[in-house]
């Protein structure tokens, strides 16, 4: 599986865990399906980034961190938008990416190397 | 009357031993290693200009079995260009009917004294690979090599892994050339090899007899040590194979750098397969060790062992460790912000 799939995929999974996890809060049980949506879309934009990175970048230390920025930055986002709680989005928020950032480096297959007489 | 005392009787003895190269291309530089069919002197390759490594029988022993053994491991040597088998340059009799064949002088250190720098499992099991590559090249060529053990394997200054001392060797079969033929330059250089090689290989029989012991004790295959020529086969070096890497995954000696590794099942599993005492229940083939050993580093289950669901998890576990420890930290954090958000 390519970086870019891959990370969009976690992305997309592990956003909407984050999104389902409001479930347990019940002042916002009510807008349960808004808050899964969009956080599965924030999931699948970090992971195309992050994938995206990987596919450009080889390095575990700065995937991690790559991940990290566009997590907390995300994340951030949300917060701001939604007025509030953004130590319980933030947090996990950028967790995410840090999770991303290290799968994307460490199992997603690289590109084929093109080969230099069709460059 | 004065008496010699031992030195100086083993220094002439070394003298009378040092091979005459007058006549030859070659300039003696010094000894390097003594060996039991003969010495390995470093000597000047003068057309060439190169350093090369050259084994010569001893005065005492420069006729009969030896010879035709000496002549018949640098056919052998020949017969095997692969970057893990020492090459050999030329083969020759010396003025006074000593047989000499020179080959590629490795810099470098036997494997048995080079692992000691060695503190990693993974970078250790990664050289036997290398050895199992050579091994595995020599089977489909038809030769084994009776004699797999540490001291026999060198790592040349660039970690370059090279099998050495085939004096045992033993062709099973005549080699193949058919790929080859159609190079001319191929067929040049291995046509007489061939004919050769058929040569030897009735040779080796003759040389080899039923009830003959050849190997060393602890590497050598059973079969071997009974001197049951005719069971001796691709599964006697796989032998002597596992015992190399149980030689290799032996813990390191303690010290500041090294720490002690935990003990390995799968890896026991793997040598203890390759060194049954039967040989109908090894490996059948170098290749399906190997795979074995990488399926090992690759954190793979392995085919000697049959794993628990606690081995299996322990496997993955230690596979994905980082990735399975941030999963359970986010998990982690979810609980907590839950917890403390109820409150």
């Amino acid at each position: 599986m390519n970086k870019v799939l891959l990370g969009l995929l976690l992305g997309a999974v592990l956003g909407a865990v984050d999104g389902l996890t409001s479930w347990f809060t019940p002042a916002v049980r009510a807008q349960l399906a808004g808050i899964v949506i969009g956080s599965t879309v924030k999931g699948i934009i970090a992971g195309i980034a992050i994938g995206f990175f990987a596919r450009k970048v080889h390095s575990l230390a700065l995937g991690i961190v790559f991940g990290l920025a566009v997590g907390f930055a995300l994340a951030f986002l949300v917060a701001y938008l939604q007025h509030g709680y953004y130590f319980e989005i933030i947090l996990p928020g950028s967790l995410v990416g840090i999770i991303v950032g290290y799968a994307t480096q460490r199992y997603g297959a690289a590109p084929a190397a093109v080969p230099a007489t069709t460059r | 009357m004065n008496f010699l005392s031992d030195k100086t009787v083993d220094r002439l003895r070394q003298n009378a031993n040092l091979p005459d190269l007058s006549g030859t291309r070659y300039q003696l530089l010094e000894r390097v290693a003594r060996g039991g069919m003969g010495t390995v002197y470093a000597a000047r390759d003068q057309t060439l200009d190169r350093r090369v490594a050259l084994k010569v029988l001893d005065v005492a022993v420069a006729d009969g079995d030896l010879a035709l053994r000496l002549n018949r491991e640098a056919r052998v040597l020949a017969l095997l260009e692969h970057p893990g088998i020492v090459p050999v340059h030329d083969v020759g009799t010396l003025g006074d009917g000593r047989v000499f064949y020179t080959m590629k002088f490795v810099e470098g250190q036997r494997l048995d004294k080079y692992i000691e720098a060695v503190a990693s499992l993974p970078d250790r099991l990664r050289l036997f690979l290398r050895i199992c590559d050579a091994v595995a090249f020599a089977h489909a060529r038809g030769v084994l090599h009776r004699d797999l053990k540490p001291a026999n394997v060198m790592v040349g200054a660039f970690g370059e892994v090279l099998v050495m001392d085939w004096g045992l060797a033993k062709i099973l079969r005549e080699p193949s050339f058919a790929a080859s033929q159609d190079d001319p330059d191929a067929t040049i250089l291995h046509a007489p090899q061939a004919s050769n090689a058929s040569a030897d290989g009735t040779r080796a029989t003759q040389i080899t007899g039923q009830g003959t012991v050849m190997g060393t004790p602890g590497y050598m295959s059973p079969e071997q040590a009974r001197g049951d020529i005719a069971q001796v086969n691709e599964r006697s070096d796989i032998f002597s194979l596992g015992a190399v890497l149980r030689f290799l995954s032996s813990n390191p000696e303690q010290s500041s750098r090294s720490k002690a590794w935990p003990p390995n099942r799968a890896l026991e599993a793997i040598c203890a397969k390759a060194t049954e005492s039967n040989p109908a229940n090894r490996y059948a083939a170098v290749s399906d060790l190997s795979a074995d050993v990488s399926r090992y580093l690759d954190g793979l289950p392995v085919s000697a062992r049959k794993e628990t669901i606690f081995d299996k998890a322990l496997r993955v576990y230690r596979r994905h460790t980082v990735a399975i420890l941030l999963i359970a930290a986010y998990l982690a954090i979810r609980i907590l912000l839950l917890v403390f958000s109820r409150r």
